[in-house]
């Protein structure tokens, strides 16, 4: 493969990406490209940015030979990109210290973000309590029900947690209001998004910042293996985990990439979130990207067992990988995850978190396409003790014989 | 014939205001759009609900939805364009998020716009860099592409912006979404002078206008003033109290547009 251009300079990946944002804004993202272009080259900022991510947030994180799922799969061999024992317990630090540095650079003092299941919220909480910023993050009131234990540690750190309580009181609506609020307070506030979605600049900067994982992977397959892998595999809400470990893969024509779109109930259903699978070229939060929405552009609800995959849009790299078949993605329901959520449990001692337990699940029903001289690196991006109590719930046990 | 323009060369300062077609169900838009033209506002906004209004601020958004649980679709948008045509000359913008655009065509959407009797078009999501596609396609069906500017765009925006822009520039009065404000922010005289400055066209003020004072004061210095959240809110206020909104949009029309005819600044 020839050399991988995207984006190009109007920030579009192939057809898909762009800047479709209220006016008041557009300064501001053609100030935050300059810049964080200028910083990407600054070699302090990147000292900097490595000493927080070694010492701060526990990088380099292991690729761990799950010997035991392996052997009870009995395809590939499985290696595990361990997300889940970083600092906050997920992929998304990599990206908050990134652009906490950004916003200092920048002189901003205060930060915003929106989250799904509150990981992205707790990791922007966290490095604003680090690096002495403001910080409010929007939350899908439906969200902070799902995942009260991350609004907790979001106040615990000092963060202002503000519920979005229009449309599906989800991710979707938690990012529409924290465009609202940036659009009002853009003369000092920076807006940290979490994914590889929203305007450009935001889906390169993401990307970026999170394709340490993706760089310590190659390196570390190379060194335990001696080759590349056949498959890289990981969870796609907006997709920034997936993004991250995929990136440095992107011009390896060998190496398969596999996203896995959370398919709800079934795709048959409408409860589901799989964007790719069922949805159209549309915009939704600045970008232009593969949508749910029905045959009048009105966005359709998205339905994921697990907060951070429940988003009716993809980041438009995904979009544009999709399109040029450089990545497949695949559908993976709400019972499928459950079922890999215990058995990594189980088999590992590893509790993921649901959205991981999407790319676990997908190796589960698949294991039978592989041969034991293949390798599939699976991006676990978060630990799973924030959905402990979902689960319970859901499936009638008892958490310290205390719970209904 | 350029309605749009005819309105300008009116002696007074224009009373634009907004409203969200099929709020709260199509029959009452159509009664409420009639009734604020006939009190002598001198253009509307007509505005197509979204899912995911970006711009919008809660009165908005509320009306959105009120509008779409009535199952308002984007053609009920356009007949509403065309019953108002039939009942009123004046100019009539069409008001929409990009998505809904480009998912029925925008060939297509403007031509039935055109057809239907709109003149202009305006998309908050849509800044210069995006405006190619849309813009053309509405210039070939001789709709007028109404630009946003805002007080962060500075000049050399400003500059490109209302060079590619037809009909009015649009200048959002501060930062921030649409809603009702207490008061007009000083940032926006600024900014219609930095227009004034690049283009011939009229300069009018939107985002934030809600009072009688606040349309005499922009009326000093700007073109014409376009009111939303403010319609929208007495609309939602009135059915909420059993009122009928139809009277409360008149009465408000008449009021402000009182304070734009006492503006002494000539245009």
């Amino acid at each position: 493969m020839s050399h991988y251009p995207f984006p190009d300079e109007s920030g579009r990946y192939g057809a898909f990406g762009g800047r479709y944002v209220p006016e008041t804004l557009m300064s501001a993202l053609l100030q935050l490209e300059q810049d964080y272009l200028r910083l990407s080259r600054d070699e302090s900022f990147q000292e900097e940015l490595k000493y927080y991510l070694q010492q701060y947030a526990g990088r380099p994180t292991p690729l761990y030979y799950a010997e035991r799922l392996t052997k009870h799969l009995g395809g590939p061999k499985v290696y595990l990109k361990r997300e889940d024992l970083n600092h906050t317990g997920a992929h998304k630090i990599n990206n908050a210290i990134g652009q906490a540095l950004l916003a200092l650079r920048t002189g901003k003092r205060r930060v915003i973000a929106e989250t799904g299941a509150g990981q992205h919220g707790v990791a922007t909480a966290t490095v604003a309590a680090r690096f002495g910023l403001e910080c409010t993050v929007f939350m899908g009131e439906e969200d902070m029900r799902r995942q009260a234990l991350n609004v907790f540690r979001m106040r615990m750190l000092g963060g202002e947690v503000v519920a979005a309580t229009s449309g599906t009181r989800t991710l979707k609506d938690a990012t529409n209001e924290a465009i609202r609020h940036w659009v009002a307070h853009v003369d000092d506030t920076h807006y940290i998004i979490g994914s590889v979605v929203g305007p450009h600049p935001y889906p390169m900067i993401v990307r970026d910042f999170q394709r340490i994982i993706g760089d310590e992977a190659k390196a570390q397959i190379l060194q335990q293996e001696g080759r590349l892998p056949t498959s890289v595999v990981a969870c796609v809400g907006g997709g920034s985990n997936a993004m991250g470990i995929f990136y440095p893969f992107i011009e390896d024509d060998g190496v398969e990439l596999i996203g896995c779109e959370a398919a709800g109930h079934g795709l048959g259903t409408a409860y589901h979130a799989a964007s790719i699978a069922r949805g159209r070229p549309g915009v939704l939060h600045g970008a232009k990207t593969m949508l749910l929405q029905d045959e009048y552009g009105q966005v359709q609800p998205a339905h994921s067992i697990s907060a951070g995959l429940d988003y009716p849009g993809i980041g438009p790299e995904h979009a544009h990988l999709a399109a040029t078949g450089r990545a497949t993605y695949v559908p993976v329901t709400d019972d499928e995850a459950l079922e890999a959520f215990f058995l990594l449990s189980k088999l590992e001692g590893i509790i993921p978190a649901l959205e991981s337990a999407h790319a676990v699940a997908y190796l589960m029903r698949e294991a039978g396409r592989y041969g034991p001289n293949d390798v599939v690196v699976v991006c676990l991006s978060g630990r799973g003790d924030k959905d402990v109590e979902q689960v319970a719930a859901r499936e009638g046990d008892e958490v310290n014989g205390s719970h209904p | 014939m350029d309605r749009i323009r005819d309105a300008f060369q009116a002696s007074h300062k224009l009373l634009v205001p907004f409203v969200v077609a099929g709020d709260p169900d199509y029959a009452r838009s159509l009664h409420i759009a009639t009734a604020i033209l006939d009190a002598g506002a001198d253009m509307l906004e007509i505005g197509f609900p979204y899912s995911d209004p970006l711009a919008d601020g809660p009165v908005i958004q509320a009306a959105a939805v009120r509008s779409l649980k009535q199952g308002t679709r984007l053609v009920d948008c356009l007949r509403l364009v065309r019953d108002v045509r039939a009942r009123s000359p004046k100019p009539l913008v069409a008001f929409t998020y990009v998505n809904p655009l480009i998912q029925y065509g925008a060939e297509r959407f403007f031509s039935e716009l055109a057809a239907a009797g709109g003149d202009g078009v305006i998309v908050p999501d849509v800044p210069l860099e995006e405006a190619g596609e849309v813009a053309s396609a509405a210039e070939a069906h001789g709709i007028q592409f109404i630009p946003l500017v805002a007080p962060t765009s500075g000049e050399e925006r400003v500059r490109a912006i209302v060079q590619a822009a037809r009909g009015f520039v649009y200048c959002v009065s501060s930062l921030g979404v649409t809603g009702e404000r207490q008061q007009v922010s000083r940032q926006v005289r600024e900014l219609v002078d930095l227009v004034r400055k690049h283009t011939d066209l009229p300069a009018c003020v939107g985002f934030g206008v809600s009072q009688p004072e606040h349309v005499r004061e922009i009326s000093e210095f700007a073109d014409g003033v376009i009111v939303g959240s403010a319609y929208v809110r007495r609309i939602g206020d009135a059915l909420r109290e059993g009122r009928d909104p139809v009277d409360a949009v008149r009465s408000f029309t008449e009021q402000l547009k009182q304070a734009a005819r006492e503006s002494t600044h000539p245009r």
